[in-house]
């Protein structure tokens, strides 16, 4: 045999494969989010955190800490508790009627009719919509003088012109309107959560009821719906979580008003800390919504957990 | 009196008839199995009798009563279906107490039946589990109980062994039988599967393309089909069909023999090609071409290893055969049975 050449090994980069260790590649692909999450939501909290112990405000900007004190002044306050009590109104009020509609709209798109991927597709447009633009239309129906719901119940005779409710100036009506106008966004995500759920169930189970006996309503109540409540519980923390935080809709629509009906925790934050320069106040008002959104979110969780199938 | 009869059910999906007119009378206690290829329509027409479709045309009787009309939880069916339909969130006891349940029994009495179909399923200690935590053949039994509990005119099995391993598959054919026979109940059972269709029904009917080609006893089933499809899909292997004068001949492949194994002078000799053989233990099946006949015809011969010399199917060479007159079948050019042609 003659050795045609010698090969001559070639100095290899320690680094030239580093990007096929799966450990290196996870990593840098992970490097965003966690930066994202660090810089736009740990920080910002942290601050709150820092705000809400301290008597900062925009008069005042000094760092001068007062322990929990902030949050004793606003637990004595009648108007946050209040407030505390309208968030829990209208987030329970508007997760309990979109659920409604939700599982009757989920249920009427379970059948076949011409046109039904059309419906379906126009169906997710509340959710979709910017809800500034969504809310500003809702506005003009509940408006006191052109209110086109008024209008329709005048037309039918359902009530007359001098007793037409005045929406958004009543302070349990107002409460009722935003109820309606987020029940009304929250609605499409129930559709599609209950849709993904009730196509999860097998035929077979289906079957096997109806022909054991059960009607329309134990088929649904008995058999379907304990077999989707675990993706319909997690479809409601999403929506409670939402909502809970949510201020837009009262921002846009009442304003809170009328005398603090409509405020809602996110909202008050919003005015105290921002709008008023309470920064300290608003912060405490905000950070409040925490343990109670951990409390929810923990027992729903557990609760699916043990329901586990 | 007949438990179930049915009068030219039809059913058409769109325009496609899914079930084309089957006529059929299931007496009490009768174990009927509606054997077919997968797509023939067997499900279909079960789901009809169970009243979970509602058939085109044609009527439905059961217990005596015309039922076309009325929903499934009327008409004093069970169904068990193929993979149970368990419901997963409800333990044992309540999976099997909901039948009673949807007919307003009273919480007693409700308990009693309980018992009673458990006792009889032998799955008293699995009551309170839920359904995951079964094995399959456990599965199947709570599924069994949960049909049985209402005591039914009539108990509908879709394919129920066709989710269990082949080993336990053989043991709860035997339990599913011998369990139908002593209770007596009338069964009408689902299945491709002609060992289960044998092996358990004490008639069977064989439907392909939405009809029935044959009603009968295994027996008839086997020995006598009615026409090619019956001929072909029974049996494995098949009967081997040859065409022959515009019409077919057919025989089965274990009637189809040496020509020194016959014993007397009643058969017909054929000169056979061995192209290959596989032994298989108890059998061994062997196939080739006949003379005479469609060259791409395989015919298949199905021996007692024992009782043959390896000379006489040597592959590659031809052997004389031969089958007995008693066990030629004949058929005209539409695949129906003749006498003979």
């Amino acid at each position: 045999m003659v050795a045609i050449a010698d090969s001559v090994p070639k100095p290899v980069s320690r680094f030239r494969f580093i990007l096929d260790r799966r450990d290196v590649l996870g990593a840098l692909f992970v490097a965003p989010a966690i930066l994202y999450v660090l810089l736009l939501v740990g920080v910002p909290f942290l601050m709150a955190v820092y705000y809400s112990l301290s008597a900062y405000t925009i008069y005042d900007p000094s760092w001068s800490f007062v322990g929990l004190s902030n949050f004793a002044d606003i637990l004595e306050d009648p108007t946050f508790q209040r407030t505390l009590w309208n968030t829990f109104i209208f987030t329970f009020g508007s997760q309990l009627l979109g659920l409604v509609l939700g599982k009757f709209g989920a249920l009427l798109l379970l059948r076949p009719f011409p046109g039904r991927k059309l419906v379906r597709a126009v169906i997710i447009l509340p959710w979709a919509v910017p809800v500034a633009l969504a809310t500003v239309a809702w506005q003009w129906m509940f408006d006191s003088l052109y209110s086109v719901i008024n209008w329709t119940m005048i037309a039918l005779g359902l009530i007359d012109r001098a007793n037409a409710p005045n929406w958004l100036g009543n302070p349990d009506l107002a409460m009722l309107s935003i109820i309606v106008v987020n029940g009304w966004r929250f609605f499409p995500f129930a559709i599609v959560i209950f849709l993904a759920g009730i196509t999860a169930v097998p035929q077979d189970v289906i079957d096997a009821a109806t022909v054991d006996g059960a009607g329309f309503w134990r088929r649904n109540y008995q058999i379907i719906l304990p077999m989707i409540l675990p993706i319909m519980t997690i479809g409601l923390v999403f929506g409670i979580v939402f909502t809970f935080t949510d201020l837009s809709i009262v921002f846009l629509m009442t304003n809170g008003g009328p005398v603090g009906a409509t405020s809602v925790l996110g909202f008050a934050g919003f005015q105290t800390g921002i709008v008023s320069g309470d920064v300290s106040h608003g912060a405490a008002i905000s950070l409040f919504m925490l343990p109670v959104l951990l409390v929810i979110v923990v027992v729903m969780l557990r609760f699916i957990r043990r329901r586990e199938i | 009196m007949a438990a179930v009869v049915t009068r030219d059910i039809v059913k058409k999906f769109g325009e496609v008839p899914a079930v084309n007119g089957i006529s059929m009378t299931v007496p009490d206690g009768e174990f009927m199995v509606l054997l077919g290829p997968s797509g023939c329509g067997k499900t279909t027409y079960l789901r009809i009798i169970c009243g979970l479709e509602q058939q085109t045309s044609g009527d439905l009787l059961i217990g005596g009563n015309v039922v076309n009309e009325l929903p499934p939880r009327a008409r004093g069916v069970a169904m068990m279906f193929q993979s149970y339909g368990l419901y997963p969130h409800y333990s044992v006891r309540n999976n099997i107490a909901f039948p009673l349940k949807t007919q307003r029994v009273p919480r007693e009495e409700i308990a009693k039946k309980v018992e009673w179909a458990s006792q009889l399923l032998g799955i008293k200690r699995l009551l309170e589990r839920k359904p995951r935590e079964l094995s399959g053949g456990e599965r199947q039994r709570v599924a069994l109980a949960r049909a049985l509990v209402r005591e039914p005119t009539a108990l509908l099995l879709d394919e129920p062994l066709s989710n269990l391993d082949a080993k336990l598959r053989a043991s709860a054919r035997l339990e599913i039988k011998a369990f139908q026979q002593r209770v007596g109940l009338t069964t009408i059972y689902v299945t491709h599967d002609q060992v289960e269709a044998m092996g358990m029904g004490d008639r069977i009917a064989v439907i392909d393309g939405g009809r029935v080609r044959q009603v009968g006893t295994p027996t008839e089933i086997y020995d006598d089909p009615a026409d090619r499809f019956v001929a072909t899909f029974v049996g494995t292997p098949p009967m081997n069909i040859l065409d022959q004068n515009g019409g077919a001949i057919g025989f089965r492949p274990e009637n189809f023999l040496p020509k020194d194994m016959m014993d007397d002078q009643n058969f017909a000799e054929f000169s056979f090609r061995v192209d290959r053989s596989e032994y298989l233990g108890s059998e061994r099946i062997v196939y080739g071409v006949v003379e005479g006949f469609d060259q791409k015809q395989i015919v298949t011969a199905k021996l007692p290893p024992a009782h043959v010399d390896e000379a006489s199917i040597r592959p590659g060479e031809w052997h004389p055969f031969a089958v007995r007159n008693a066990a030629m079948r004949y058929f005209d050019k539409d695949g129906n049975r003749t006498s003979r042609h």
